[in-house]
């Protein structure tokens, strides 16, 4: 069991020293979870820390490969609304 | 971020009582603090054509989410982390902050403010200021939190001499907070809503009263959002100025659908040039408001208004060689040559107060006798172009910025910084050609003169069909001394008997 940080991820850092099992760590192109040494922060927190603080929509996966914060979770922006707003922008 | 000889100064940079930070407005503080202000180019409106201050990005990491900033990208108030902008470790950045104080004596301040939350990444942050405070005790240390963190670490902020910290406070209540901010991560878990803002609500306020009591100045800054916060600002500026806040600078909102924010998506509008003008001067009281405010990028070098990021990259910084016990010596020359400038600047202001000189308007100056023509003449505003000394000395093709200035009977008073780079570098969403011309001319609403050192024939009619003059004839003259020369001028002119006729401030 354990998560995995996908390509989306920013680098912000600020999942790395939040998690109890040290299996974050910086890479490039992305920042990566190490498989063997996540945890889940089972024992330690009742919330993945991790995607506890990742402000990037579904940078953080779980162990079924589902974004852990789906689309619209963080940033309160309605998809549909995120979609029909780009497309708008794409289009001029 | 703001002068010696404050006090006396007759009238100081602005002679009405509502300006950046004016002899008026710091003589309220005590002489340590004036002290500390007086040569911090983001805290003295005089101060800033004189000072350069420099960020460096050395803190990634966010501990909240606030709905006009999108971490994917570097725009507006924000750098996507570790990609644009050029993370640096804390060695790095302290040998940044080394070549560049060699390199621009005038650099007096660096600043630590993301692109992150500095104090979310607290380690970074207080190593880079460690270091620097040992190496380079000439230069003042200042950083930018939202509060979450801040009682934590103010101890440590207080012992490393850090005089300066920014708190973003938007509001006081945390209903209106829960517009404002998505989410904080706190004690392990996120939270959301009402009871988020709460919280950051409380610890920004203890934050607040415990840098007070600890003797460290503390600005804050509120972003102005229509509908949202636009009421609720004049009571944070009531709370935060008795807690003890030297400062309050309320910036607009800037949203944009392209920037993918929650507000730019949402379509919550920014607020118009006089809508913020009018909420500044609201606030302000005998409070000083900070109306040069340029909302830099975290990792910004320059004057105010200018960034000079590019000749500091860390390849370039590499091939330096930095002696800086010479560059420290080199710094306090120029630092004393700057001083002399401004005191030379200051004293023939006074004697024109004083009515010695023939500068303009002074002779309208509350202090002299007003010719009785003047004293029904209307306000006028006027945009300048300058690339810093506190003259007008830039061509107006190269103006990023102007600063606007109101001529009155009553003198001349600074009104604040408006940008004409719409907040981008380039890119595909980002305009040139008509967008550029659409920036500019919403930057110069409401003014009726702009004032540059030079400026091209067709830029000169396209100004004048939009009902603003262009001036060139005021190069490298002291701004305000222009602006008031321009003003007489107009009252001569008999053109202040009319209404305005430029376009009307936009809505
Ligand atoms: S879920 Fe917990 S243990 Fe696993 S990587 Fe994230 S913070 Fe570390
Ligand atoms: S918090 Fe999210 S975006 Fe930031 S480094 Fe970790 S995974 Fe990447």
């Amino acid at each position: 069991m354990a998560l995995e940080i996908i390509e989306t991820c920013v680098n912000c850092w600020a999942c790395e020293p939040l998690c109890p099992s040290s299996a974050i760590y910086e890479a490039r192109p992305h920042f990566r979870i190490d498989a063997a040494k996540c945890t889940e922060c089972d024992g330690d927190y009742a919330e993945a820390q991790c995607a506890g603080i990742c402000p990037i929509e579904g940078a953080i996966l779980d162990a079924k490969g589902l974004a852990v914060n789906p689309p619209g979770s963080l940033t309160g922006i309605p998809p549909e609304r995120m979609q029909a707003v780009m497309a708008e922008i794409r289009a001029r | 971020m703001q002068e010696k000889d404050i006090a006396n100064t007759a009238g100081g940079g602005c002679s009405q009582g509502s300006c950046g930070s004016n002899a008026e407005q710091m003589s309220h503080l005590p002489d340590a603090v004036r002290e500390k202000v007086f040569n911090h180019p983001c805290y003295s409106e005089e101060a800033h054509h004189h000072y350069a201050r420099m960020h460096v990005a050395v803190a990634p990491a966010c501990n909240i989410q606030c709905h006009y900033c999108n971490r994917k990208y570097d725009c507006a108030n924000e750098s996507r982390p570790g990609v644009v902008s050029e993370l640096l470790t804390p060695e790095q950045a302290e040998k940044k902050v080394l070549a560049v104080a060699a390199n621009i004596p005038q650099m007096t301040v660096l600043g630590v403010a993301g692109p992150g939350d500095p104090l979310a990444n607290p380690e970074r942050t207080l190593a880079t200021f460690r270091g620097l405070a040992e190496k380079a005790p000439d230069i003042k240390l200042c950083l930018s939190t939202n509060g979450l963190a801040l009682p934590d670490h103010v101890d440590e902020i207080a012992a490393l001499n850090v005089d300066h910290v920014t708190i973003t406070i938007n509001c006081v209540d945390p209903e209106v907070g829960a517009k404002i901010y998505p989410w904080i991560f706190w004690n392990n878990r996120r939270v959301r809503g009402v009871k988020a803002a709460q919280i950051l609500i409380e610890r920004q306020q203890k934050g607040l009263e415990m840098l007070v009591e600890r003797g460290v100045l503390v600005k804050v800054n509120s972003v102005m959002i229509p509908g949202v916060n636009d009421e609720h600002l004049k009571e944070v500026s009531r709370i935060v100025k008795a807690k003890g806040a030297f400062l309050h600078n309320v910036m607009p909102l800037i949203a944009e659908p392209e920037h993918g924010t929650f507000y730019g998506v949402m379509g919550q509008r920014s607020p118009s040039q006089a809508e913020l003008q009018a909420l500044q001067d609201e606030c302000a009281g005998d409070m000083n408001m900070m109306r040069h405010c340029r909302q830099c990028r975290a990792d910004a070098v320059g004057l105010l208004g200018e960034d000079r990021g590019d000749e500091f990259t860390l390849d370039k910084i590499d091939q330096m060689e930095i002696d800086y016990a010479a560059a420290m010596a080199k710094r306090k020359a120029v630092h004393q040559a700057i001083e002399a400038d401004r005191d030379a600047q200051r004293a023939a202001k006074a004697r024109a107060a004083a009515g010695e000189t023939l500068v303009p308007i002074t002779a309208l100056k509350r202090s002299a006798p007003k010719p009785a023509v003047a004293e029904q003449t209307r306000p006028v505003l006027m945009a300048v172009a300058t690339a810093g000394q506190g003259v007008v000395n830039q061509h107006f093709g190269h103006a990023k910025e102007f600063l606007v200035y109101e001529a009155s009977p009553a003198g001349v008073r600074f009104i604040g910084v408006r940008k004409a780079d719409n907040y981008c570098e380039g890119g595909d969403t980002c305009g040139d050609g008509e967008t550029k011309w659409d920036d500019i001319l919403k930057a110069l609403a409401g003014c009726e003169v702009m004032l540059c050192s030079r400026i091209g024939i067709g830029p000169w009619e396209t100004l004048e069909q939009h009902g603003i003059r262009p001036d060139n004839e005021h190069a490298m003259e002291p701004i305000e001394d222009a602006v008031a020369a321009v003003y007489r001028e107009m009252q001569q002119r008999g053109k202040l008997d009319d209404p305005a006729h430029s376009m009307p401030v936009s809505a």
